[in-house]
């Protein structure tokens, strides 16, 4: 690789709860480019937005602005710039708070922010229906008008192109709503080497650094299956770095003398996660060919990838919505030897009699037995005899929060009413949670990218 | 031929998208990559699930990378926030696929014995 210009794209976060030090790692490991943070995950966007709607300064990742406080200093002597999803439903919250945070740490009057808005379609809904819009369910092929009074948050996912006109305009640090995850990390590729959108091989390549890049240390070691037992030094483990020339071929490696692994094996796993068809992993920009995809282990943790293919982006965007849909709770205890699952099972009949009894309605209720079957359902067989301990999990769901409320209370009355060796029952009640289900759509993008601006601040 | 248990030959990672878990199936050596192939049907792969996948499965083939890639619909419970599965997002639903028997030539079975565990003994 010797000669060609390289790009360094660091991934900080792979979302929201990700380890916090991981971005502070990669800019103090130097060498880096950009630094890209993903917070967004589908259910994300409707905890932000309750959030707004209780406080309108909130809805969007604040851990992201108590980061910038610690290395906004060194991304601006350095170079660093930061691409984001952070602002949630209110980009324009999160820049004002790093407004803030900047001038706190030091960089006032040396650092621009840049702003992405438009991606987010709530006060928009009706008249996109009205216009024609149906928003029908990807999955279902319903209408949205059938829950549009539960909907609670909607955002179309937005590409390259405003991230791209952020940084020609000189942005530091640019912050949008629900741009595509892989978009964090080839937008800023398609800036640096001008790259057109017709360069369909060439993004489809960063569309792929991209998906390698977005679950952080997920290809670096962090859940990898193979050897994992041999992966050193997790403590401190490596998240990605992807080294890009211009001609997209790209080498995914980590820091020196940081923890975990990078190989064929490590990044082969990441490929495949969240896979759909992989010859049609369709993007706002590109629509990536992932069985095009070579990779070459080069030792050292750095794998090369190439030979990239993608084909032209279609006329339409995709949109998260997020609705409500009932509430649930779960509750569990824990069993002890002997015949600990004979004991959780008894428990499990005992308590949905009850239920049957007080007349409550539910939509589900759901059995697991973890240390047992949770995880592996009727592949684990029969449950041992001797299985020293097992922990009941039981959950319910229901359009009744009433329902849901008193099944939360008929869980501890077993410790002392139903089969004997029970514990684990200090934490109290379990919780009602209101249940966000998930309602993906697609919209003709011009509907949409009529609407995104793009904004500088000064800090 | 012998038969050995998926995680002996192969190695997987799998991930949700609503409703629908994916699991990536990755051989250890590409060598072996025509056996998962030829045995890993969509139909093979369903009947190992029976009930526990409600929906079709699709078999996607990425030969460049070893691997293949199943979609298992309605394996969730609903899915996202609606599941009450512990697993709700599929995140271990590959290693219920690699309970799976395989059929492989003895030799195979043989210099792959113990692949995919921790060593004997090991424990941190």
């Amino acid at each position: 690789m010797s000669g060609a210009r390289v790009v360094r794209v660091a991934s900080g976060q792979g979302f929201w709860g990700d380890d916090i030090e991981a971005p502070v790692r990669q800019v103090e490991g130097g060498g880096i480019d950009y630094l890209m943070l993903d917070y967004l995950a589908e259910v994300t966007m409707s905890i932000m937005q309750k959030q707004r709607a209780r406080d309108p300064k909130a809805g969007y990742a604040r851990d992201f602005i108590e980061l910038m406080e610690r290395i906004f200093p060194a991304c601006v002597d350095d170079g660093v710039r930061v691409v984001t999803n952070s602002g949630g439903v209110n980009p324009g919250g999160c820049a004002d708070a790093l407004v803030e945070a900047g001038r706190r740490a030091g960089v006032g009057g040396r650092a621009k922010i840049g702003l992405v808005h438009g991606d987010d379609l709530m006060g928009r809904l009706d008249g996109l229906l009205a216009d024609g819009h149906e928003l029908v369910n990807m999955e279902t092929g319903a209408p949205l008008a059938e829950i549009r009074d539960r909907v609670q948050s909607a955002n179309a996912y937005i590409g390259a192109a405003p991230i791209v006109d952020a940084l020609r305009l000189g942005a530091d640090v640019v912050v949008t709503g629900r741009s595509t995850d892989t978009a964090l990390t080839y937008a800023p590729l398609i800036h640096e080497f001008g790259w057109s959108a017709d360069d369909h091989d060439r993004i489809a390549a960063g569309v792929v650094a991209g998906h390698i890049n977005e679950c952080g240390a997920q290809c670096t070691g962090g859940n990898c299956l193979i050897d994992w037992w041999e992966i050193p030094d997790m403590a401190i483990v490596g998240f990605p770095i992807v080294e890009v020339r211009e001609d997209g071929s790209f080498v995914v490696t980590k820091h020196k003398g940081s923890g975990g692994r990078v190989t064929r094996a490590s990044v082969t796993e990441q490929i495949v996660y969240e896979m759909g068809d992989p010859s049609t992993y369709i993007t706002p920009d590109v629509v990536a060919d992932f069985t095009t995809i070579q990779l070459d282990d080069q030792g050292s943790d750095r794998v090369l990838v190439h030979g990239v293919k993608g084909g032209p982006r279609t006329d339409f965007l995709k949109v998260s919505i997020a609705y409500a849909a009932g509430w649930k709770a779960t509750g569990t205890l824990t069993y002890a030897w002997p015949d600990a699952a004979a004991k959780a099972r008894s428990a499990d009949r005992i308590l949905r009699e009850r239920l049957h009894q007080l007349g409550l309605h539910f939509d589900e209720v759901r059995t697991e037995l973890v240390g047992w079957d949770s995880t592996h359902g009727r592949l684990a067989g029969h449950p041992p005899a001797d299985l020293p301990e097992v922990q009941l999990r039981v959950g319910v769901r229901s359009s009744d929060r009433a329902s849901v409320e008193r099944f939360t209370r008929e869980i501890a009355p077993l410790v002392l009413t139903g089969p004997p060796s029970v514990t684990g029952f200090a934490g109290g009640r379990p919780r009602v949670r209101e249940i966000m289900a998930y309602w993906p759509a697609l919209i003709r993008r011009e509907a949409v990218e009529s609407e995104l601006r793009v904004e500088v601040r000064d800090v | 031929m012998s038969k050995v248990p998926l995680v002996q030959i192969a190695h997987a990672r799998s991930g949700d998208k609503g409703d629908t878990a994916n699991v990536g199936v990755i051989a250890y050596d590409p060598a072996h990559y025509q056996l998962l192939r030829e045995q890993l049907t969509p139909e093979a792969v369903k009947n190992h699930f029976g009930e526990m996948v409600s929906g079709q499965v699709e078999r996607f083939e990425l030969p460049n990378l070893g691997a293949l890639n199943f979609l298992l619909h309605g394996a969730l419970g609903g899915g996202g926030t609606m599941s009450l599965m512990n697993d709700a997002q599929g995140k271990v639903f590959s290693t219920a696929l690699l309970r799976m028997d395989i059929e492989v030539p003895d030799e195979v079975a043989a210099s792959t014995m113990g692949q995919g565990r921790v060593p004997e003994g090991w424990f941190p």
